[in-house]
């Protein structure tokens, strides 16, 4: 069914709405006599179908058998972003919200919530802070601060069926651009959003376009970066399991918009579920005529391939990426030329982060001001963080720009498990830095997070407790950057090897006081040599944990760091569970006597800490 | 490095007929090749030298070059891994969690403190970056199952499962 007009798609978004008339805010009224009284949305974000979303899908469908129920649909959804509590089920329209559901639970809940119309307490939400049910979805603090724009499908459609995005105005924005709006046009509704590329760099989109359309080039490219490489951040692989169709929407658009009719999504192989979604969203689009030749019958020509990526950090900086794409060693180039002038292939190329790209369609449809009426002077619109780590609620986080961490973390992440105290958080993956509760009320924005030390990047967000120790951390970012240097330029690939090696020699108590000096002043050399990017930032994470945890890099110099735990002999009584969880027997002692650690074999696992009921367990 | 001059002579025929449909297929070899590798390691598992070679003569291209790209990318591998790959995840949500205890874990449990794959070639270690399931960590992927939440006293149970299975 080729769709060629606006005309003949406002009928197919008609006849697509009462698919989906359940899951509609907008509609409050459902007709008695309508065919299927629910829907349950069950979860197929990677988070969810990890732990067993698809065998719930199947008792599902075995529970309404047995049952006899014929008026209940089941639609598998992309990420709900509450993945700390997955496997979610969410039934409409009664916007109820249930959690780690699990196949077991299936034949309850149908019989409980679908035959007696009686909600099943056991599996709703309970707020980690004062313990109450939470029934309706939008009420839960997770989803109350939250402002939906680049996620605003995920949930809601089922991602493998193009009629629901179309039916949630979905491909109605390239119909707008194509049939009533000039290349410039577009352009100028994208400049007035302000929307700034939301991989990390923050360059504005608007200009972004207009370079490349203003490149003298007999053909150019459109290439949307999935390249998620940033440990912590999965915004992007979520957005492509649940809307890729948002996604493929937005590159023809910017296709039209820079003038050129190929594009390429570069997508990391570890995401097979995203690649097969958006393989699927892509054939749909070209059955429809959204993508192919002559869209909308415009005269306008664009389609999409995909290039898998093979695992390098360093390939999310757009240079490389395009070496990588040419089937080369993602190795980045200087800039200038930008891609815009000389990209793939030497053509001017465009490349754009995927949930930038999200965010391009409700753009062209309310316009600029819309977008640019949310967040802060400077940065406008919404981000999306994802929020992990020691946090009690894990998932992915929408908010306007603007939003103090401190709403993040502790209104909508619900806070710290475990009564433990904050200690800091990552943003900015390994290019970031830490930023301590003495910063949690800054706006975030692109330029506040660059002002306290950090960054904005992908939209990671790591918390990190008071067990946390930053030495460690600042290791671990290291030698992730040590590992991912694609070892072109000599500052990022030594340099960083021998920061890393300095870290060593704290943590192995073999430095001192001059090795901290030498840390530093090899930290800023890298900072101000290395080629790109990746190096020019690997020394943050060391930097600003040095900058806001000195005494803990003083108590590594000075040795006075305890590695081991140990066991308070006043207080052990010998109940023997510390030994028994310890994962290395290092824990020796008799039935009712005082237990003792061999130091030498302690692993500081921790284990034995958590165990132990009468506190004898002393942390290093 | 050994003397002996690498030939592809001894790769499985079947398979090797299998990838060369897959290339025949493509249209600019060179700029695909790290989607040949990609298909070349999904058939034979990995990627050893004599199979580098044979696809860089396939696509017309340097066998230096080939190689050069499977060492770059660390999706590739060039050793074969074990029956049961365990994989566990590495990405910071999963380190602040307590991940590198858990690696070690295995380690200690499977016997293998500072081998790639174990003796009987039933099972391999790895740390892999970030599989994106940040809500589960610590994560553990075992070929294509996902445990989430693993704590160290979990590490026994997991392996039990794959020690009792058949072959």
């Amino acid at each position: 069914m080729r769709i060629d007009s606006l005309q003949s798609l406002a009928e197919l978004r008609e006849s697509a709405q009462q698919y989906v008339h359940l899951r509609r805010d907008d509609v409050k009224e459902h007709p008695a006599d309508a065919k299927i009284k629910h829907q349950l949305m069950v979860c197929g974000g990677t988070g969810c179908v990890a732990s067993r979303s698809d065998e719930i899908i199947e008792a599902i469908h075995k529970a309404l058998e047995e049952h006899q129920v014929d008026d209940v649909e089941v639609i598998k959804t992309g990420c709900f972003g509450f993945c700390g509590q997955g496997p979610i089920i969410k039934v409409q329209p009664d916007d109820l919200f249930y959690v780690r559901v699990q196949p077991e639970d299936v034949s309850e809940l149908i019989e409980s919530h679908v035959k007696r119309g009686e909600a099943l307490e056991r599996l709703l939400y309970v707020d980690p802070r004062n313990q109450k049910v939470v029934h309706n979805h939008h009420e839960m603090d997770f989803y109350e601060k939250q402002e939906r724009a680049a996620l605003r499908k995920c949930g809601l459609i089922d991602p493998m069926n193009i009629k629901e995005s179309i039916a949630f105005d979905g491909f109605h924005a390239l119909g707008k651009v194509l049939t009533d709006m000039t290349p410039q046009d577009v352009i100028d509704i994208i400049k007035t959003s302000g929307l700034r590329g939301r991989g990390g760099g923050g360059f504005p989109t608007g200009l972004k376009w207009e370079f490349t359309r203003k490149s003298v080039g007999d053909k150019k490219y459109v290439i949307c970066n999935a390249d998620e490489g940033d440990p912590g951040a999965f915004m992007d692989r979520s957005i492509l399991e649940g809307d890729s169709f948002s996604v493929v929407e937005a590159m023809a658009i910017c296709g039209y918009a820079v003038g050129s009719d190929h594009g390429i999504v570069y997508i990391r192989a570890e995401y097979p579920p995203a690649i097969q979604r958006l393989t699927a969203a892509m054939d749909q689009a070209r059955e429809y005529g959204f993508l192919g030749e002559n869209i909308f019958n415009s005269g306008f020509n664009f389609d999409i391939e995909i290039r898998l990526g093979a695992g390098a950090f360093v390939c999310g900086e757009e240079t490389a990426l395009i070496s990588s794409v040419e089937g080369g060693r993602g190795e980045p180039t200087r800039k200038p030329p930008f891609p815009a002038e000389s990209g793939y292939n030497g053509k001017p190329t465009v490349v754009n982060n995927v949930e930038t790209l999200a965010n391009i369609p409700d753009i062209i449809l309310n316009g600029g001001e819309w977008f640019a009426s949310m967040g802060t002077e400077k940065s406008k619109g919404t981000k999306v963080f994802a929020l992990a780590g020691k946090v009690n609620n894990i998932g992915l986080v929408e908010v306007p720009m603007g939003t103090t961490l401190r709403e993040i973390i502790f209104d909508i992440g619900g806070g710290i498990p475990g009564g433990k105290k904050f200690k800091a958080v990552q943003t900015g993956g390994p290019s970031g830095g830490v930023i301590t509760d003495r910063d949690l009320d800054t706006p975030i924005d692109y330029e506040s997070l660059k002002s306290i030390g950090s960054m904005m990047g992908s939209g990671g967000m790591i918390v990190m407790d008071e067990d946390n120790d930053m030495v460690e951390i600042a290791k671990f970012y290291l030698e992730f950057t040590t590992d991912e240097s694609c070892g072109k330029c000599t500052p990022c690939r030594i340099g960083t090897k021998r920061v890393k090696e300095l870290l060593e020699q704290l943590i192995n108590l073999e430095g001192d006081e001059e090795t901290l000096e030498k840390l530093d002043t090899l930290c800023n050399n890298i900072r101000s040599t290395a080629l790109c990017a990746l190096g020019q930032t690997a020394p943050n994470p060391v930097l600003s944990t040095m900058k806001y945890f000195p005494e803990e890099y003083m108590r590594y110099a000075r040795r006075e760091v305890k590695k081991t735990y140990s066991i308070d002999p006043e207080k052990c009584i010998g109940c023997t569970r510390c030994a028994r969880v310890c994962p290395v027997s290092c824990i020796a002692g008799e039935v009712k006597k005082p237990h003792v650690i061999d130091e030498e074999l302690c692993i500081s696992c921790g284990a034995c800490f958590d165990a132990c009921k009468f506190d004898a367990v002393l942390r290093p | 490095m050994s003397n002996s001059v690498l030939s592809t002579e001894h790769l499985d025929k079947t398979k090797l007929a299998e990838l060369d449909k897959y290339i025949a297929g493509l249209e600019n070899k060179q700029e695909a090749i790290i989607h040949i590798l990609h298909r070349g390691q999904e058939i034979f598992g990995y990627l050893p030298k004599e199979l580098q070679l044979y696809i860089a003569r396939k696509a017309d291209l340097p066998a230096a070059k080939v190689n050069g790209i499977v060492s770059f990318y660390s999706f590739f591998s060039q050793e074969p891994s074990g029956q049961y790959q365990i994989s566990i995840c590495l990405g910071t949500a999963c380190f602040v969690k307590g991940a590198d205890a858990i690696i070690k874990e295995f380690r200690s449990q499977l016997d293998m403190a500072d081998k790639r794959v174990s003796d009987d070639g039933r099972f391999s270690i790895r740390d892999v970056r970030c599989v994106g399931a940040c809500g589960l960590a610590p994560v553990v992927v075992i070929n294509e199952k996902i445990y989430g939440h693993v704590g160290t006293d979990d590490v026994a149970g997991i392996i039990e499962q794959y020690r009792g299975a058949e072959g």
